[in-house]
């Protein structure tokens, strides 16, 4: 165990935690024991800062860090079984989406979700109830888990299984219902490595929220890019890019065993802190709508360039130079929000990097499970107090429609308000409690937000 | 700790009546998430008022308590700041108590000694403490008020500069020792500062008002630069002074 600084993916909250390797489910056991008789004993209880599992790192603000306490390295947990005729596979909470994919995919099976980053564990994945380009049809994360196995806060190991109400307040739960050492996972049959894809061009905001909307009839997977610094009425012009699996015979489709290992170049470790600014921003966004083809093309890809674009950088949350960024990313029913926020956004001059904007089909019932029917609007911020007062007031406009902040995303929101983004907190407080009662589990987030 | 836009929730101030300390908690709360506020010192009048200050500035949301602190009752700053941590999380902490002798040094001894015991002995006792449970909690900010009267030693305050001396060097050393425990620590040089502690004072250059201490502390919470001139230019003065042979430095109208 050593003691050292984490920070989330954003680079913009820290706090120095015990870093403790977890190999095995006796190692989490001893360890949640540990914690839990520091915060039993009413002459250490006040001391006490409690225990947190943590995968690769890549929720953006403090939902991984737990200052002054232990975190759990779950990485370890890398067992991988065979994915069975039914399609289910059996894998270690530490086993990365990338290397299930890398697993899975030569045996005609992909994930059932994917986040924008191969990198993030399946058990992050499922505590923060992750959603892909899909979610309009498949949902998030947590509706593709047949069950896991978890050590809840008396260091007792559990297994729950679909249809466990105690599973509502683990997925989703932000590693603070408990230690998952464990999933079995539903995944999805697929015949190529490839995605085919169609690109094309909106004109400004309307248009691409009404082609999200046609294209999710068509495609199983969707996004938007948004060019939000666009002059005048092009606000929120864009590039769709929607897909779904190739069939092996299409031209150019990679075979199932034809998947290129991914290899990622590094940002340089000196990137100064200006060098995501309005104006380069700005560049950005143009170059990016022009090379993007005026009328729609279809092409093969591969999975990565489709999914995971931004892995081919090590490190790109680095070029927000030292004092980061936050990813504002919030959920509202109402498209109107969608578009009063980037107005607001632009009347402010925020600065704002690769805005993305996506429809949300149904939620999975988990009360702190973020999508919720309508859309979701995503993008970076860098970190600056002067930024506060605007995002709060963004906050006031989704909240105001019952929308909600994305808590894997979040490292600043008013805590006043997630009890009326999530309204059913105390339903998951509830559970929480039957699965840790002596509140063994602490976050940095759940601190600030007094989540639990 | 901070959010991630520098924002922070709980805040303890020693030295509950500090106008520095004041204004510095009110530019805190204005970055909206200021939620607990403790004001560490003497129960009395003066600490009253600061709490009704404090109350009436912050407004509703932020809940103002008080700690009942001595500096010079070392034996108790364990338990009285303890309980303050034991109570919540702190991320900053304003060491602002000090005293000001009206004359260079005091003729009784025990007094002169006494002015040591609350600005060096007392903060030192009190950093030990806040010291030990920030790293506790794997974070915090602590903020000492200095002074660039320990900088130089002038004879007009030399008891005072000479506790101040010794503050900042104790708090630049706990600074380089907390280094990758998550804690920091900001040495804050102001010059003069126009406050009750130094009314009727004749005003030399570069004085500034507890406000823009306050401003400097704000813009200085995280960063690399953990000692701070108020105004700035004042490392520059302060840097030509300190070379100054003390022939030419006694002649200054300083």
């Amino acid at each position: 165990m050593s003691r050292v600084p984490l920070t989330g993916w954003g680079r913009s909250t820290r706090s120095t935690a015990d870093l403790a390797p977890a190999l095995t489910v006796d190692d989490v056991v001893d360890a949640v024991r540990a914690a839990r008789a520091v915060r039993t004993d009413p002459a250490s209880a006040g001391r006490s800062r409690g225990i947190l599992p943590r995968g690769l790192g890549r929720s953006y603000g403090d939902a991984a860090a737990n200052g002054g306490g232990v975190v759990l390295d779950m990485v370890g947990f890398g067992s991988l079984g065979p994915v069975d005729a039914d399609g289910i596979v059996e894998v270690g909470a530490g086993v990365s989406v990338g290397e299930l994919i890398d697993a899975a995919v030569p045996q005609g099976w992909f994930v059932p979700v994917t986040p924008g980053t191969r990198h993030v564990t399946i058990g992050g994945a499922l505590a923060a109830d992750v959603h892909g380009k899909n979610h309009h049809r498949d949902a998030s994360i947590g509706a593709h888990v047949e069950g896991l196995t978890l050590v809840d806060g008396c260091g007792e190991v559990r297994t729950l299984t679909r249809g466990d109400e105690q599973l509502d307040a683990v997925i989703g739960g932000m590693g603070l219902a408990g230690v998952i050492t464990s999933a079995r996972l539903r995944m999805r049959p697929v015949r190529s490595a490839s995605i085919t894809v169609e690109t094309s061009r909106t004109a400004d905001l309307d248009a691409t929220m009404t082609a999200l909307e046609e294209h999710d009839q068509r495609f199983p997977y969707t996004v938007a890019w948004l060019d939000t610094l666009a002059p005048g009425g092009a606000l929120g012009r864009g590039v769709l890019t929607s897909g779904d699996h190739s069939a092996p015979d299409e031209p150019g489709a990679l075979p199932l065993d034809g998947l290129p290992r991914p290899r990622a170049a590094s940002a340089p470790p000196w990137a100064p802190s200006g060098m995501v600014n309005r104006s380069t921003a700005r560049a950005f966004n143009e170059a990016y709508f022009r090379r993007a083809p005026a009328t729609a093309t279809t092409a093969p890809a591969s999975l990565t360039t489709f999914f995971h674009p931004l892995d081919v950088v090590d490190g790109w949350n680095r070029a927000y130079g030292a004092r980061g960024f936050v990813q504002y990313q919030v959920a509202v029913a109402d498209g109107s929000v969608i578009e009063a926020v980037l107005e607001l956004f632009r009347r402010e001059q925020v600065v704002q990097f690769l805005p993305v904007l996506k429809r949300f089909g149904p939620g999975t019932g988990a009360p702190l499970s973020f999508p919720q029917p309508g859309w979701t609007l995503a993008l970076d911020v860098p970190a600056s107090s002067e930024v506060a007062a605007v995002l709060d007031r963004a906050d006031e406009l989704v909240v105001a429609a019952g929308g909600r902040c994305y808590l894997a995303k979040d490292g600043r929101v008013r805590p006043e308000l997630v009890r009326t983004m999530y309204p059913d907190l105390p339903r998951w407080q509830q559970l929480r409690a039957e699965l840790d009662p002596d509140g063994v589990f602490v976050s940095d987030l759940s601190r600030r937000l007094s989540l639990c | 700790m901070l959010d991630a836009l520098g924002a922070p929730q709980s805040v303890l101030v020693l030295g509950a009546t500090s106008e520095i300390a004041g204004a510095t908690v009110a530019r805190l709360a204005g970055r909206g998430r200021l939620r607990r506020v403790v004001l560490a010192g003497r129960p009395g009048p003066g600490r009253d008022a600061a709490v009704a200050a404090a109350s009436a500035t912050l407004g509703a949301e932020v809940a103002v308590e008080t700690a009942d602190f001595d500096a010079t009752d070392i034996g108790s700053h364990a338990r009285v700041l303890g309980a303050v941590f034991d109570a919540g999380d702190v991320d900053v902490t304003l060491l602002a108590f000090g005293v000001l002798p009206p004359t260079p040094t005091l003729a009784d001894p025990a007094a002169a000694a006494e002015v040591v015991t609350t600005n060096f002995s007392g903060a030192v006792s009190a950093l030990t403490v806040v010291a030990e449970r920030s790293r506790g909690q794997g974070h915090g900010i602590l903020v000492v008020l200095s002074s660039v009267a320990g900088e130089r030693v002038r004879r007009s305050n030399y008891l005072y500069g000479s506790t101040k001396a010794g503050l900042d060097a104790f708090a630049t050393g706990l600074g380089e020792d907390l280094r990758g425990s998550g804690v920091s620590v900001l040495v804050i040089r102001p010059g003069f500062v126009r406050t009750s502690m130094t009314a009727g004072m004749a005003e030399p250059p570069m004085a500034v008002d507890a406000d823009d201490v306050a401003a400097a502390v704000l813009g200085h919470l995280t960063g690399p630069s953990r000692t701070v001139w108020v105004p700035g230019q004042m490392r520059l003065v302060m840097s030509a002074l300190r070379h100054l042979p003390a022939a030419a430095f006694r002649r200054l109208p300083i």
